[in-house]
Formats: C-alpha cells, sequence, structure tokens
C-alpha cells in the first residue's frame, strides 16, 4: 500500500525586505520537488520572491493546553508599552 | 540603544568580479533589500558583520549600567519597569546577533571579540550611573539618542538588519518614555530631586551626544556606508536633531542643558550647539573610559561563572537523546 509523501511546510517572502511568512503545506518526497510544489501551489500570481519549504515533522510547536502559563504573565506588565507613561502633550518627539 | 562606526581608516576596495559589482551597487541605489543569500562585496558583507556585532554588544553591555539600579530602583513600580527594559535590551542584543550571525560569523566568534577586547561596542556605557536619576538620563537620552540612529536603519539595505530595527525601534519607544518620567518626577520634586535629575543631565549630555560618533569630516567610512545604504544619515546630522528635539524637552520640565553656547539659530532653522570634547570621545573608544575595565571583567565574570548552565543544558539533551534513542 502506497503512504503519502511528508508534509512540508511553505513559507513566502511576499517583497525584499520582507520576512517570509507561512501561508500553507504541501506534500513532497524530497525538499527539491517540496519546493516546485509550494511554487506552483502557492506563487502563480507573483506572491512572493523567496520561497522556503520546511518538513513539517521538524516543527516544534508550543502545546494549547500550556498557552496559559506561556502567554499570560505578558498580560499584566502594561508598562513594557509607552502609553503607560503620562508625558504632557506639549512635550514632543517622545 | 546603539553603537556607531569606529573605525577610521578608510575601506580598501578588493578586487571583487566588476560585473557582480556594478549589479549590486545598482540594487542598493534602487532601495532593494539584500537578503543572506544574495550574492554581495566582502567589504560590505565586513563592514556589516563589523557594525552590526558592535551593536549588538553594546545592548548586552548597556544592560550592565542599568542593572546596577534594579535592587535599588525606589519604589516596586521603577523596579518593574528597569527589569522589563534591561530584559529587552538583552533581547535586543539577541536579534542582532541572529542577524550578524547570516553573514557568516559565529555566535561564539562574536562572544569571543567582545570578551578579548577586541570588539567595540558603544562608548557611552563605559560612563557610570552613580545616582538614581542616572537611570532616567540613560532612558531619556541614551535611549533618544538610540531611537534617532535606529529609526532611519529600519530602512538599511540589509534585510536581517532593516528587520530587526523594526523590532527594536517598536520596543525602544518606552524605554525613553520611561526615562523621560523619572526625570519628569524627580525635576518636579524636592529641590535636592531637582539637583539630581540637573547632575544627571549635566554628566550624561556630552556622552550622548558622542554616541552619534565623529563629525562628519572624521569619518571617512561616512559615504561609502550612505553609498551602500548601511547608513542613511550622517553622524552630524543625527547630532543635530537631537539636539533640536532635546533642548525643548529639557526647557519642559525645567532643566538646562549644561552648554553654554547652545542657541537658537533662526537662520538654519536649528541650534547652534559647543563643541565635543572629542579627545574624550577617542579615549573612551581606545578603552579609557571611567568603566570600561568593571564593564568587561562583569562580562567576562558572568560568561564565566555561568558556564556551567550551558554545559548543564547540553548534558541533559545528550541525556534526552540518549533515552529516545535507547
Amino acid at each position: 500500500m502506497s503512504k503519502d509523501w511528508p508534509l512540508w511546510e511553505v513559507f513566502v517572502r511576499a517583497k525584499g525586505g520582507m520576512s517570509h511568512r507561512h501561508v500553507g503545506s504541501v506534500h513532497a518526497p524530497d525538499a527539491e520537488i517540496a519546493l516546485r510544489h509550494a511554487r506552483d501551489t502557492y506563487t502563480r500570481r507573483m506572491e512572493g520572491v523567496s520561497l522556503w519549504v520546511v518538513p513539517s515533522a521538524q516543527i516544534v510547536a508550543s502545546d494549547p493546553a500550556d498557552d496559559g502559563p506561556m502567554f499570560e504573565p505578558a498580560e499584566d506588565k502594561i508598562y513594557r508599552h509607552p502609553t503607560f507613561y503620562d508625558i504632557p502633550d506639549d512635550v514632543k518627539h517622545i | 540603544m546603539y553603537t556607531t562606526e569606529m573605525q577610521k581608516t578608510a575601506q580598501v576596495v578588493s578586487a571583487e568580479d566588476p560585473e557582480k559589482l556594478a549589479a549590486f551597487e545598482a540594487r542598493v541605489a534602487a532601495d532593494e533589500f539584500i537578503e543572506p543569500k544574495d550574492w554581495m562585496p566582502e567589504a560590505y558583507r565586513r563592514t556589516l558583520t563589523r557594525q552590526i556585532s558592535q551593536h549588538a554588544h553594546s545592548e548586552i553591555v548597556g544592560m550592565l549600567p542599568e542593572g546596577n539600579w534594579i535592587t535599588r530602583a525606589p519604589s516596586l513600580r521603577r523596579k518593574a519597569i528597569l527589569l522589563a527594559k534591561v530584559q529587552d535590551e538583552a533581547g535586543h542584543g539577541l536579534y542582532l546577533y541572529s542577524a550578524a550571525e547570516t553573514l557568516g560569523t559565529s555566535r561564539e566568534e562574536m562572544i569571543e571579540a567582545l570578551h578579548s577586547g577586541k570588539a567595540k561596542y558603544s562608548t557611552i556605557f563605559n560612563y557610570p550611573t552613580l545616582i538614581w536619576a542616572d537611570i532616567g538620563a540613560i532612558g531619556w537620552l541614551v535611549d533618544g539618542a538610540a531611537i534617532m540612529n535606529q529609526v532611519p536603519l529600519q530602512r538599511t539595505s540589509y534585510g536581517p538588519y532593516a528587520r530587526a530595527m523594526v523590532r527594536v525601534c517598536k520596543e525602544e519607544s518606552f524605554h525613553q518614555r520611561q526615562g523621560y518620567e523619572i526625570m519628569m518626577h524627580l525635576a518636579a520634586g524636592t529641590p535636592e530631586q531637582k539637583r539630581m535629575a540637573q547632575d544627571a543631565l549635566d554628566r550624561w549630555w556630552w556622552p550622548s551626544l558622542m554616541m552619534f560618533g565623529p563629525t562628519d569630516d572624521n569619518s571617512p567610512n561616512t559615504a561609502q556606508s550612505m553609498r551602500w545604504r548601511i547608513k542613511r544619515d550622517t553622524n552630524d546630522e543625527l547630532r543635530q536633531k537631537f539636539v533640536d528635539i532635546t533642548k525643548p524637552q529639557a526647557d519642559a520640565i525645567g532643566l538646562t542643558v549644561p552648554d553654554p553656547d547652545l542657541r537658537w539659530n533662526e537662520e538654519k532653522g536649528g541650534h547652534d550647539f559647543g563643541a565635543v570634547d572629542w579627545e574624550e570621545f577617542y579615549a573612551v573608544v581606545r578603552g579609557e573610559g571611567p568603566v570600561a575595565r568593571e564593564r568587561m571583567k562583569a562580562r567576562r565574570e558572568a560568561w564565566e561563572s555561568n558556564a556551567w548552565v550551558r554545559e548543564a543544558a547540553v548534558a541533559h539533551a545528550e541525556k534526552r537523546a540518549a533515552r529516545e534513542a535507547a
């Protein structure tokens, strides 16, 4: 019985200077074909100037069950934001 | 935080493929971004590696003068803020080291260059933080000067550096505002508190102006760096802008900029200001800053005395890998 080719995550750089952004995934037997499939699947309309493919199995993701302990501690640290500080309106460029 | 190009000798043009070089120059002149896998002249790679790694070192060493006050911050609020700021500086150092690594120099090599004294970092961090008000002055002036330099670097020609700058600039705004807020409160406080704020401004003003680097006529690399869009404004342009913006901020809280020659020049639409003591600047660049030795000693001790943490992490990873393999 045949089985699916491995899954690859696809990242596209929309234009020079921007980061590659995740756009989706493709199946392919190896990296070279993954790149070709990614090109044909995700950049048919000049969506990008550069492509990355990464084996999906290589991605380590945080556990959704841990979202609380992972991300909530940032919630009460509002002093990390510039708006926390009251600077009079007549003081400019700050 | 930030650093400036401190190498005084002009660039040596090496033998590059003229066709590739011309194509590269044209891309940069058209404001295109250069990415790690693109062809680039060796001198561009070298200059950027030096500039980005110096910038990273500045963020890391910049934690020391402020870290000095975390345990002595005057309230829990100030302590939490200062901790968050120092934590951000560590983050900025990491973004920048990562950007520099894309040019082919390893993290280890860069850290080694810092600890051996071979690499430079911003002169500003070789001045001591003597009183609490210095924390206010650093946020307001030092981070203010850094922002002025970093905002145009968001459009620098090397993609990974430009993207790191976007992140840094977004985070930097709180740094300056918390510093100004400290100064504002001290200046509106008791006469003794106001005196402390003024004392901090007196000591940090000139070193802050030096952060923009030597004058344009003493900055032989500026022309090349601007042509390559590694730099987008000259040192003197940025310094002028800083003075023009900062002087009214000092006035607004009743503090006096320690420069008797500082006055508005209607004709040029900017301030005239006194001469920077460049002897002092070059002495600090040479490593003769008031606390230069202390800074490097603290860095090396932190690196060495915490080596066991890095070793334990590796041992743990190896043990887990071995278990999984079994």
